[in-house]
Order: C-alpha cells, then sequence, then structure tokens
C-alpha cells in the first residue's frame, strides 16, 4: 500500500478545509470499501482525512415529519432504528440484506452511498477497465459479465452499482445532503447516481472535495408500505443479483402513490419511472402490475450472460408490489 | 546518471495513537498503514484473530471495538485512538475462566480445524448483544415491535453469523454451541 497523510477531522469545514489542502486525498468514513481498494492498489490516496469523529452520527426526527440521518450513521444502527424500521421498512430491509453484521457495523451511510462497482476487472489493476482507468477499454464488455448492467449501460462501461441502500433511498424519494467548497446543496437520491455514458469514472454527481452529509427521508413517504427484496448467489453475504424496493399506497381502489426502483441492474438504483406512471390512477391488480413492469424492462439489453436478470427482476418486482397491493391483487 | 540513496529511507507517515487491547493502554507510533489485524498479530503477538481473506469476505479477523463486532483486516488502527479492543484472549474472565462460549464451542466440538474458531466466537459474542439491543436481521420478521429483544431461533443465529465463513463446514454445530448460551 502507497504511504499517505492522516487527518483527523472534528468538523465538517474542517475535512472539507483538510481535503482542499491536499491533492489526492480521500475521506475515510468506515474503510471498508476505501481500505479493500487500496490494498488492491485500487485507490492510492495521498492522504485520509478520517471523518468518522464528525458530530454526523444522529438519526433526527424532523418537525415537518421527514427524518434526517446523518452521513456517519452506521449501517446497523441505521437498520435498527425504531423511526427507520417503523416509517421506511425497505430502508431498514434493504440495509439488512447487505453485506455481514461485522461490515454493517463499520459501513456508514455515506460511504455506502459513494462504495465502489464490484466488477471484477475494476478491482484487478492488471486488466482493462475504463472506470478505474479511463481510456484503457472495458474489460467485462466482452468478458465476464454475468453479474453486470442490463439497463442503461453503454459501451463504455457495463458496470452496475452494488449498494442495496442506494436503492431503497431512491424509491423512498430520499435526497442526499452535500457540502462542499461552494457550500451545501442537495440531490434527489435517484439523481445521486449516474449513467455510465462517455465517463463511467464518475459513479455520481459529488463534485471534487464534497462531503455527504447526511440524508433527509422525507414525510411524503413516512409510514407507507413498502418493501426491499433481493435475490443473490446464496442466502445471505452476497451481492444483489437484482433487487426491488418498492413504496406503494392506494386509496379509493386506485393507485396513488408509488415509488419502484430495481437494484443490481444498472450502474444506479433504477427508478423504474415508466412502470410508475403506467401505475399512477390505476387498480392494484396483478394485470396492471405486469403491463407496468414490462413497459419498464423493455428497455433492458442484456450482454448475454445475464439476461436472466430481466425475468429475475420481473418476478421480484411483481411479488412485491403484490405484496403491497392493500387486497390480494386479481 | 545514476544516484545511490546513502541515507537512511525517510520514514513512512506514522502517528502515535493510544488504544487498550484486553483491557491494557497500549500507546504505538503506528504506520498509517498498519490494519488493526496486523496490529493485533504482528506488533503485540496476539495471533487469536486470524488473516484469512484480507478484504472482508471471511470473518476470521472478527475482533470487538468498543462492544461491537469488526472485520480488523479493514480497520486502519491509526483511525482507533481512544477505542478498547477486545480479541479473543480477552473473553475470559478473570482467573482464566472461559468465556460461555468458549466452553460451548469446546462442549459441542465446534470446529475442525480451528482457524475460523476465534472469529466465530468474538462474531458471536457481539451478535447477542446487538440481539439483545432489538437489533433485526434479514430473517426477523418486519413486523416484529422494533427495539425490542429478538428471539434468537436457528435461522437467526445462521443468518447473523453468516460473516463468518468455516472452511471445514462445522456450521451445524457453531449454532448449536450458540444455542447452548441463550
Ligand atoms: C465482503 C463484502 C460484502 C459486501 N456486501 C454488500 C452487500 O451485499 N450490499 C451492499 O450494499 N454493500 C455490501 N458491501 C459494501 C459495504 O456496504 C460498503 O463497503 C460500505 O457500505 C462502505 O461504507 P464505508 O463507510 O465503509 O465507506 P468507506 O470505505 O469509508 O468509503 C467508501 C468511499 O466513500 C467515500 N466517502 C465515505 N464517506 C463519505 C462522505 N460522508 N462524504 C464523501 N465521501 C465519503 C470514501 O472516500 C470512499 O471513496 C460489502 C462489502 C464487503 C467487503
Ligand atoms: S464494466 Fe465498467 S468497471 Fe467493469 S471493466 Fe468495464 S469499465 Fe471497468
Ligand atoms: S481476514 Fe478479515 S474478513 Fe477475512
Ligand atoms: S473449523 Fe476449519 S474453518 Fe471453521
Amino acid at each position: 500500500m502507497k504511504p499517505f497523510a492522516y487527518v483527523r477531522a472534528g468538523s465538517v469545514e474542517e475535512a472539507t478545509d483538510a481535503f482542499a489542502a491536499r491533492p489526492g486525498a480521500r475521506y475515510l468514513g468506515g474503510g471498508t470499501n476505501l481500505v479493500d481498494l487500496m490494498k488492491l492498489g485500487v485507490e492510492t490516496p495521498a492522504a485520509l482525512i478520517d471523518i468518522t469523529r464528525l458530530p454526523l452520527d444522529a438519526v433526527e426526527p424532523l418537525p415537518d415529519g421527514s427524518l434526517r440521518v446523518g452521513a456517519l450513521v452506521r449501517n446497523s444502527d441505521l437498520a435498527a432504528h425504531p423511526a427507520v424500521r417503523d416509517r421506511y421498512p425497505a430502508l431498514s430491509q434493504a440495509l439488512l440484506a447487505g453485506a455481514s453484521g461485522q461490515l454493517r457495523n463499520a459501513a456508514t451511510t455515506g460511504g455506502n452511498l459513494l462504495q465502489r462497482t464490484r466488477c471484477p476487472y475494476f478491482q484487478d489493476i492488471s486488466k482493462p477497465c475504463n472506470k478505474r482507468e479511463p481510456g484503457t477499454g472495458c474489460g467485462a464488455l466482452r468478458g465476464v459479465h454475468r453479474d453486470h448492467a442490463v439497463l442503461g449501460h453503454s459501451p463504455h462501461c457495463v458496470a452496475t452499482h452494488p449498494s442495496d441502500l442506494a436503492v431503497a433511498l431512491a424509491a423512498l424519494d430520499a435526497r442526499v445532503e452535500l457540502y462542499g467548497p461552494e457550500g451545501g446543496r442537495s440531490l434527489s437520491a435517484a439523481d445521486f447516481h449516474r449513467l455510465p455514458g462517455t465517463r463511467p469514472e464518475q459513479d455520481t454527481e459529488i463534485r471534487p472535495g464534497e462531503l455527504i452529509t447526511g440524508v433527509l427521508l422525507p414525510a411524503a413517504t413516512a409510514g407507507l408500505p413498502s418493501v426491499y427484496r433481493k435475490a443473490r448467489d446464496r442466502a445471505s453475504y452476497a451481492f444483489a443479483l437484482a433487487s426491488v424496493a418498492a413504496v406503494l399506497h392506494c386509496s379509493d381502489g386506485v393507485v396513488d402513490r408509488v415509488g419502484l426502483a430495481f437494484g443490481a441492474l444498472a450502474h444506479r438504483p433504477w427508478r423504474a419511472r415508466r412502470a410508475e406512471e403506467a401505475l399512477l390512477g390505476v387498480a392494484p391488480t396483478a394485470a396492471a402490475f405486469e403491463h407496468a413492469v414490462d413497459l419498464e424492462l423493455a428497455a433492458a439489453e442484456p450482454l448475454g450472460e445475464n439476461a436472466y436478470k430481466v425475468p429475475l427482476a420481473r418476478r421480484l418486482a411483481l411479488d412485491v408490489l403484490g405484496r403491497l397491493a392493500p387486497v390480494s391483487p386479481i | 546518471m545514476d544516484s545511490h540513496d546513502t541515507g537512511a529511507a525517510p520514514a513512512p507517515p506514522h502517528s502515535e495513537t493510544t488504544l487498550r487491547v484486553n483491557g491494557e493502554p497500549r500507546t504505538l507510533d503506528l504506520d498509517h498503514r498498519r490494519v488493526l489485524l496486523d496490529l493485533l498479530r504482528e506488533d503485540l503477538g496476539l495471533t487469536g484473530a486470524k488473516k484469512g481473506c484480507d478484504h472482508g469476505q471471511c470473518g476470521a479477523c472478527t475482533v470487538l471495538v468498543d462492544g461491537r463486532r469488526v472485520n480488523s483486516c479493514l480497520l486502519l488502527a491509526v483511525t482507533l485512538d481512544g477505542a478498547e479492543v477486545t480479541t479473543v484472549e480477552g473473553l475470559a474472565g478473570h482467573g482464566g475462566d472461559p468465556h460461555p462460549l468458549q466452553r460451548a464451542f469446546l462442549e459441542r466440538d465446534a470446529f475442525q480445524c480451528g482457524y475460523c474458531t476465534p472469529g466465530q466466537i468474538c462474531s458471536a459474542v457481539g451478535m447477542l448483544a446487538e440481539a439483545a439491543a432489538g437489533h433485526p436481521s434479514h430473517v426477523t420478521d418486519p413486523a416484529a415491535p422494533s427495539g425490542e429483544p429478538v428471539e434468537l431461533v436457528r435461522a437467526e443465529i445462521r443468518e447473523r453469523l453468516s460473516g463468518n465463513l468455516c472452511r471445514c463446514g462445522a456450521y451445524p454445530r457453531i449454532a448449536d454451541a450458540v444455542e447452548d448460551v441463550i
């Protein structure tokens, strides 16, 4: 591992100043992804700015009914928090479906969103990879890509984003709060991660030196029925092959609010806007769900080895929507 | 032109860090690259925690930091200033009585080669505390009341210990041993 300077930040400003003062710096959260990638030589930071002591470790209910989650709240604590379990069940379920008890105890909310892809070519510095080293080509495109994207990929990169948490946040209309040299701003969680296009090295819309300070869960989806379901190669401690987060609310026999997002199908959590549009205002029947999900997945372009993901995602989505429908769908 | 470096190589960036390991305060001058697992095994001679994968994928390196189970292979030691670290060597009570889980592992013969065992035991200690504090797992009924202790049925034990792989496949007896101490 390349030697690096270490700075322990005591405040958000201290952290962003320290980052600006040190070219090649990286923020350090739980380190479960960054330290792993440093051991692999994929990340070679000149300095680590340790942000784990920042006062961003609380889950606070706000007066308007929303819930603010500090960026340093650990994944295990967030999943166990009563306000999360009771009001945003899909979020708790998504976290608990990821990694292991040990990893969730270390992993932070911000670090989870910014974890890098698990594409094996990205993690192997002897292989071509446009995300790790722009211009070197994509090893996975014509290589092993069973775990890779079926939606929104480009010839430059076919990687998926591995976070379960991010998928639930996208479906729940959460916002990601940022602070950087240009001040504070927030982005919708569904738009925080990018599609690869011609710049796969850029996973998200975050700007250099910006810090994730927290995540805001809106009042609008608080208390609505929501579910996360994930399919993986083994029953536990494995990344998703496909996953679905959904929130659904009906009144007068028709859908009046729906959020549907797929995980492990694309370079970002895939918010199923077409399916949602098709469902709004219609009765929550099995036929309506099938129509909507098929409409969304019609855009899929499997690579060959990963064609199984499309029917898998379809069945997951139909199961989850069926479970959320107020009466069993006919 | 060749240049020969005759002086000593500059020391890599390092910082003084104080932590407690199994109750004993330790002040160490740490290379920033030192992970907790290597610190324990190589600097302190505590070889209970094992290096399996070195990448968070097996759990053999599990120890408790401030009472929480973590993978020591992915934890930079310099970040732990002020922390309390407990390894499998520190679980025994005063007078050297084995921890109830250690005794249960012996009685149930819950290992073959034993390589994963210290990680399994530390993980189980952390897991029992999590369940008592009301932490749910992937197999907990989402409708279960939040904040209340979770009953550790077999499926809960298996799921909660899934971060500890055993290449010998001693899982049934490991789960038996954990059931014995509940
Ligand atoms: C074996 C294994 C299995 C796993 N399985 C799953 C799984 O099934 N599902 C899943 O979702 N995840 C899984 N993970 C990934 C795990 O969830 C992530 O490693 C973790 O969430 C990252 O959080 P961290 O705090 O440790 O991030 P770090 O490693 O500290 O940081 C990750 C990145 O984010 C940056 N960063 C961190 N915090 C901030 C911040 N606040 N602002 C700006 N930048 C920041 C860092 O600079 C770094 O680039 C697994 C990991 C391992 C090792
Ligand atoms: S899919 Fe993306 S991350 Fe994987 S090799 Fe291709 S460019 Fe790299
Ligand atoms: S050695 Fe740490 S998880 Fe395998
Ligand atoms: S007893 Fe051999 S690895 Fe578990």
